[in-house]
Parts: structure tokens; sequence; C-alpha cells
């Protein structure tokens, strides 16, 4: 496995030397394996925004570097613009970019900037709508006439038609209702388990990045708290209370079991490990 | 005793004009609800489901088609009672920045005042209160759009405050707030059902936060799937993802080992209901 | 980025300047700007330079953030003078070629540079020193007569509050959909006019519908509110004259009729 994006030692500060100055990013250094999903947690002003936006170049750091697979995205002006289309990222409320007439050309909009044929971006559209779970029919309406969830996918797969090898979400499930949302996140993990690119989400959903993600980076105040697999992280879940993160609700309830003196594990926080656990204790009790 | 009503629907009909096809969109067909003065309820349902809708027929922004929709007594049809009406019932809606009139947060905060006519000494006295009701005195000379999510919303709600409502109507105040702004929003709203006895309508789909009220309500297509408190409500687990609506991960669980043969209380709603539950159960 | 630039150049402060009517201000400025153009020699320019100074010093506004809002407007500036100084017919002091500079254009340039100058930094000294929303509620309250002639007072500055709350929103959105857009390979850096300008469409169109969908929540909002047009409508704030902006209007008064006076002795 090789990485894939590598932080380096990144800084990121608004306004300096100005009474507005403020650190957003402070030294974060990280890499991303290619093909993992990572999920980015931290409360609002943690610096997830900042963080991401250089990822694939939007932002230029105030110290420190972006390698993506290997070679610095700042190296000179064409490696900076092709960073845009490695690393895609799909704003918060995307829904509010869309601007062409019809879903299809909305699409087309980033594979034509990146200058490639008709009959390429007309494939690419269609995989993309796939993707997202929209029908074909929709490509020939008005973006303006759809419904707030179907607009959402249109955009998210104006990302994806980029096909790029590393796609960023910032909170892509804000605002949809609890069915939208499952099936949204079932959409991003069927697109990532086809296409085996990198995928970043920012959440602050615990409940949904744990089942997803492979790794958790959790920022607090522009700095890395912790990174690891969900289990290592909600390891820590007391502290994750204490940086204001709200715990998934499964690994709260363990905690406090824990608390009761029962030996069940805190880092647990899918229904179906915790059934496990608790039918074993359970068992184990009726056994004895 | 009888406990005033803040809301009397009856046999409401609705639908919206739609602008592509010939039919119109049904919305209602013969709504019954009623809500009690002080009580706090919380209306849960998907998109679509007809909640919105619901919410703009409390304070006459939309008005019925068939039917009636009497708050506090007044009905919504009757268009001398309109400014009334609205000052009884205060609305919050999703997106605080958009219902934030002036650039600074007093001066926001007395816009429903000002245009209640009421004397300049009243609105201070109003807008004061109203910002410490939420928290948010020491803002009242910011601009709105310096505020955290959550603090614009807690303006916002001290807007309504201001005009003195005895219901106040919140359609999904925290759609757009990150969990500190989330939970910010809930401790003002109950703060404000319990100390100050304003009936509270607050449509979310966020179940964590229906759970802190006394009485839930869940519609599907415009009609009401549900209704009951909490405890009555989620422990129909089937019920509700039927509705497009997902169960907190502790009642699921709850639900799951009550599946596999335990007989854990499936009212146990909280994380410390729940580990109380099972505790008792491993315990035993 | 869009959210550096500065809006409403507001400077908050306690002084007997920042504490004065906003109508009184506005008032001044008006009386301040007609005595400028009654000025006619260096004895009147004297006085109207002298009333600024003193306004100055008792707003505590730095002269360096004076300056910087004439910056903008140096080219007009300079280009006026130049004009000025070549086409005033007098005694020639000087003549090559074409041009020919004369005592008077040398005098009439100096002087209208003086008066730009002086006008700039008097306006922008009350929109240092008076909160925007200040200002809104003294024009509406100096223009309540037109009422009367059906005149839409009350909506216009209800326009102009609801402008100044959406404006810092909406650079902001600006930032987030330019953000979006560049995010998926769009350009707005290289090409002729024609392409920059259609680059432009992937920005504005979000923004308006953005805008429409904001004015349609706002305008529910506020009929939540009770909002029903100016009748019987009260004020949080009321304005109100004291002395200390009798005072002032008096020295308007005098100023003006100072002015008026040294011109009628050619000053």
């Amino acid at each position: 496995m090789s990485a894939i994006i590598e932080v380096k030692d990144l800084c990121h500060t608004y306004s300096a030397g100005t009474p507005f100055e403020h650190v957003a990013v402070d030294h974060i250094s990280f890499s991303v394996e290619k093909g993992e999903f990572l999920g980015l947690i931290g409360h609002t002003g943690s610096g997830k925004s900042t963080l991401i936006q250089h990822l694939n170049g939007l932002l230029q750091p105030t110290g420190g570097d972006i390698l993506l697979g290997g070679e610095s995205i700042w190296k000179d002006k064409q490696t900076t613009r092709a960073a845009r289309f490695r690393a895609g990222l799909v704003f918060q409320y995307p829904e509010y970019q869309l601007f062409e007439e019809t879903v299809f050309k909305d699409i087309a909009f980033g594979p034509k900037n990146m200058g490639l044929s008709e009959a390429e971006i007309r494939e690419r559209v269609l995989r993309a709508i796939g993707f997202v779970g929209l029908d074909e029919a929709v490509l020939e309406k008005s973006p303006f006439d759809l419904s707030g969830g179907q607009k959402r996918r249109v955009a998210i797969a104006g990302v994806i038609a980029m096909e790029p090898e590393i796609i960023i979400f910032d909170e892509p499930t804000a605002g949809l209702d609890p069915a939208g949302c499952a099936s949204l996140l079932e959409n991003i993990r069927a697109y990532q388990k086809a296409t085996q690119a990198t995928v970043l989400m920012v959440s602050h959903s615990m409940d949904d990045v744990a089942v997803l993600a492979d790794r958790l980076l959790v920022l607090n105040h522009g700095r890395v708290e912790m990174l690891g697999t969900p289990n290592e992280v909600f390891q820590n879940a007391t502290r994750l209370t204490e940086i204001g993160l709200a715990v998934p609700q499964i690994t709260a309830l363990f905690l406090r079991l824990q608390e009761l003196g029962i030996p069940v594990d805190p880092a647990t926080y899918t229904v179906s490990d915790a059934m496990r656990q608790l039918l074993l204790l359970k068992g184990g009790k009726a056994d004895a | 005793m009888a406990v005033q009503k803040a809301v009397t629907i009856s046999d409401l009909h609705f639908a919206y004009p739609s602008q592509t096809e010939a039919e119109p969109l049904r919305i209602f067909d013969g709504l019954d609800l009623a809500i009690d003065e002080g009580s706090f309820v919380a209306v849960l349902g998907h998109n679509g489901c007809g909640k919105s809708t619901l919410a703009k027929h409390l304070n006459a922004i939309l008005l019925p088609e068939g039917g009636s929709v009497h708050v506090f007594g007044m009905d919504t049809k009757d268009e001398d009672l309109l400014l009334d009406i609205r000052r009884t019932v205060g609305m919050v809606f999703q997106n605080p920045d958009n219902q934030m009139v002036a650039n600074v947060v007093e001066e926001d905060v007395a816009f429903a005042p000002e245009n209640l006519g009421v004397p300049s000494g009243e609105i201070r006295r109003r807008v004061d209160d109203a910002l410490k009701a939420v928290g948010m005195y020491d803002y009242r000379k910011h601009a709105p759009h310096l505020l955290s999510g959550g603090q614009k919303q807690r303006v916002a709600i001290a807007g309504v405050i201001a005009m003195q409502p005895r219901c106040i109507v919140l359609d999904e105040p925290t759609a757009m707030l990150d969990p500190q702004g989330r939970e910010e929003v809930m401790r003002t709203v109950e703060r404000l059902n319990r100390e100050k006895g304003i009936t509270v309508v607050l449509i979310t789909h966020h179940m964590t936060e229906a759970i802190r009220a006394d009485r839930v309500i869940v519609m599907d297509r415009g009609k009401i799937l549900t209704d009951g408190t909490p405890k009555q409500v989620f422990p129909q687990v089937e019920l509700l993802k039927s509705a497009g609506l997902s169960v907190p991960a502790t009642t699921q669980l709850i639900y799951a080992l009550n599946e596999a043969g335990c007989a854990l209380p499936p009212d146990a709603l909280t994380t410390e209901e729940c580990a109380q539950a099972l505790y008792a159960m491993l315990k035993a | 980025m869009l959210k550096d630039i500065t809006l409403g150049q507001y400077f908050p402060g306690d002084t007997v300047i920042h504490r004065l009517d906003p109508r009184t201000k506005l008032l001044m400025v008006i009386v301040y700007i007609v005595a400028l153009f009654l000025c006619k020699w260096f004895v009147s320019y004297g006085v109207a330079l002298a009333f600024l100074a003193t306004v100055i010093i008792l707003s505590k506004i730095r002269l360096k953030a004076l300056f910087k809002g004439l910056k903008p407007l140096l080219i007009i500036i300079l280009f006026t003078a130049v004009l000025n100084i070549f086409y005033t017919d007098g005694t020639v002091l000087v003549e090559f070629w074409i041009f020919r500079i004369t005592r008077e254009g040398l005098i009439n340039a100096f002087f209208l540079v003086l008066r730009i100058m002086l006008l700039v930094m008097g306006t922008f000294l009350m929109t240092y020193t008076t909160s925007p929303i200040a200002l809104t509620d003294g024009l509406e309250s100096l223009l309540s007569p037109l009422k009367k002639l059906r005149f839409p007072v009350h909506e216009l500055a209800m326009m102009m509050s609801i402008a100044l709350r959406f404006i810092p929103t909406l650079i902001e959105e600006t930032d987030k959909i330019i953000s979006a857009q560049k995010a998926r390979g769009a350009d707005f850096e290289t090409g002729n006019i024609f392409r920059r300008a259609k680059a432009l469409i992937p920005i504005l169109v979000p923004l308006f519908v953005s805008a429409f969908r904001r004015a349609d929540e706002l305008a529910t909002a506020m009929e939540c509110r009770c909002y029903h047009g100016g009748k019987g409508r009260t004020k949080l704030k009321q304005l109100r004259y004291r002395r200390r902006d009798v005072l002032s209007l008096l020295l308007g008064a005098v100023l003006l009729g100072g002015i008026i006076t040294l011109r009628h002795f050619g000053l």
C-alpha cells in the first residue's frame, strides 16, 4: 500500500499580520492510503473545512506541503490545476452550486473543464448519475425542478463525473431526513467499492462515520487530536466527550455500563457488536 | 380539570397548486389534531410528509381549504385576528440566516415588538428579557453574521419571545446546526417550555430531540401515523422504520435483544434508562 | 478573498461626534457641502478646513483612515486638476508647444482639488462615525415629511437595512460558490474578456437563485413576526435631538452664514 495523500506539517493562518489573524490549521501531518475511507471529525472551527480545501489546492498552505501520489501539488501551475481533478471536493450543501439548464449539462461541467471529448463526457455523466442512485430520466430536466435530496445527488454526481482518485465529502448528509441520509451513505459506500477511490468524509455524526470509515482523524483547535481505526479512537471515548464531541450512542451506553461494573468494551459502536457482547455476557451468566 | 387547547385542528384539507401537473399536490385530507396548552410536542416524519405545511397552518401563513384551525380559540381564517394569531403563535425556521432582519442582534429582536407598535421603553424591556431567556444578552450589540449557527438560532428564538407568544412552533430548527448548536437550541426550547409555560411544537427528524418532548406525533403522507408519549411511540420500531424514520441506536439494541429472547423494557429510551435496564438484566 | 473587503466603514467610538444624532450629522454634511461650494478664496477655504479639522480631532478618527478613503479618487482628482491647469485663461506663467499654464489655472486647480478633498473627507467622516443602521434611521426620519406625498420612505429605509444585513451573508456565499466551482475546474483567471464574462455564469446563477430563496424565506419570517408595513410601527431606539445637536446645528448655520459673508467680500 502506498500513501496517496501526504499532509506534511500543514499550517494555515487567515489574515496573517492583521488584528483578525487566526490560525485555522496548526502543524498537521498525516497520510492517507490508496483506497482508504477516512472519516474527519471535529467540532465547528476545528479546522476541518480549511484542511480539506488544501487537499485539492483551493487554499495555499501558509506553511508545510500537500503531496498527492508523492508529488507536491504546488510544484508548478499544471500540477496545482491537476490537483483539482485528482482530488474531487464536494462542499457542504453542494446543491447550491447548481447552475446549468439541465442536469446533464451541470454534471458535465467538471469533465468539460478537464477538456474531455463529448463522447467521454457523455459516458462519465451516465456513470455518475448511476452512482448517486438517480434515474437517467432526470438528465434532461432542469436541476431547479428537482427535490432537495435529488439536487444534492446531482451536485455530487458533478464531482464524481470528474472521476477523481480521491473524493472528499464535507457533511454530505447535512439537512437530509433519516431515510435520505441512509440511502446517500449507502451510495457513497457502493461508489467506493466499485471504483476503489480514496474517500475522505467530514461528518458531525459519529454514528455514521464510525461504521463507514477505516480510520478516523479527530481534529481539535487545528491540531490532530487522534488518528486511528474507529476501535482505537473510541478507546478514548472519554477524551472525545471532553473536547466536546459526541460519541456514538452505543459507545456512550457501553461507557456507562462499564462505569456500572459490567465488563464490556467501550469501543463498541455498532448495534450488532453490542448485541453479540451482551448476549455473550448474558449467556455466560446463564451457564454459570 | 380542563386544560385549554393551544391548537385545535379539525378535518383539515389542504393542497398546493402544482406548477407542472394539472393535479394539485394534496397534503391533508381530513386531519384532526389537538394540542394542550403548556405541552411540548414533537412532530416527526420524513421530508414531504406534511409537517412543515402543518406548521404554517398554525399561524395563518397558510389557510385551510376545508375544515378549520383554531389557536387559543382564534380561527385562523378570521382576518381581523391575523396579528393576534401571529403574536400568539411564534414561528422559528430552519435557516437562521434567512429570518434575521437587522444587522445588530438587539435591533433584530426588537423587530416584532416594533411591528406591533409597542412603546420604546417596553420594547427595550422585552428585548433584554428575551435575550436573557435564550442566553444571548451579552451578544446584544453583535452583528448576526459573526455568530455561530446555534447562537443565531437562539437570537431568532429571542425575536419570537419578544412578542410574548403563548406557543412557539419550530420548523426543523436544528437541521443546519452542529451537535453543539443543536444542544444549545434544545436546552433553550426546553427551558422556555418548563419555566415560562410556553407551548412548544417542535418539528424535527432527529429522534434524539423528539425523546425530550412530552408527546410525539409521527406523520406520514399527511396523516398521523402514531401519537403518544415518547415511551409509547419509540418502541414501535417497525412502524417508525416504515415511515422513513431511523430509531435511536439504543432503542434498536433493546429491540434486537428482545427479538433474541431477552425481556427488556422496550421503553428504556435514554442512555441512562437503557444502561440501567441492561444492568438489571445482566445482574439478574 | 472577498471577505476581507470592509463594508459600512464604521469605526465604533464614543466621542461627541459619534454620539450626535444621525439626523444632525446628515444635515451638517449637507450644510458643509453647500458651504464648500460657496467658498471663493483662501480665507473661506481656510474656514472650511478649520471646521473639518476640528471635527476630525473631536471624532478621534485617524487621518490615515481618511486619506485611505481618498485613494480610489486620486485619478479623478488629478485628472480634473490637470484639465483646470491647462484650460483656464488668464495671466500666462509658462508656455510651451500647445500648452499654456496660467496663474488662474493653477489657483483654480488648487481650489478644486482642495474642494474635492474636503468634500470627500467630510462625508467619510460621517460614515466613519455613524453606524449604518443609525444612518438609515436618520434618513427615514428626515425624509418622513415626504410620506405625505406617498413617497415610500419606510419601505426604502427597510430595504436599506435589509441590504446591510444581507451583504456580508451574500459575500460569504459568493466566496463559497467560487470555491465550489473552482473545485470543479472552473477557471476565472485566464482567457479574454468574453471568456471571463462567460466564466461568471456558474457563480451568478447560483447566487441569484440563492438570493431569491433567501428573500422568499425572509418575507415569510417577517410576516410571522407581524410585519405589516410601516403603519403603526414603533422603534427600539427613538431618535431625540439633544443640546449637543442644537449646538451643532447652530454652528452649522454660523459656518454657512460666515462663508456667505466671506463670499460677499470676495474672500
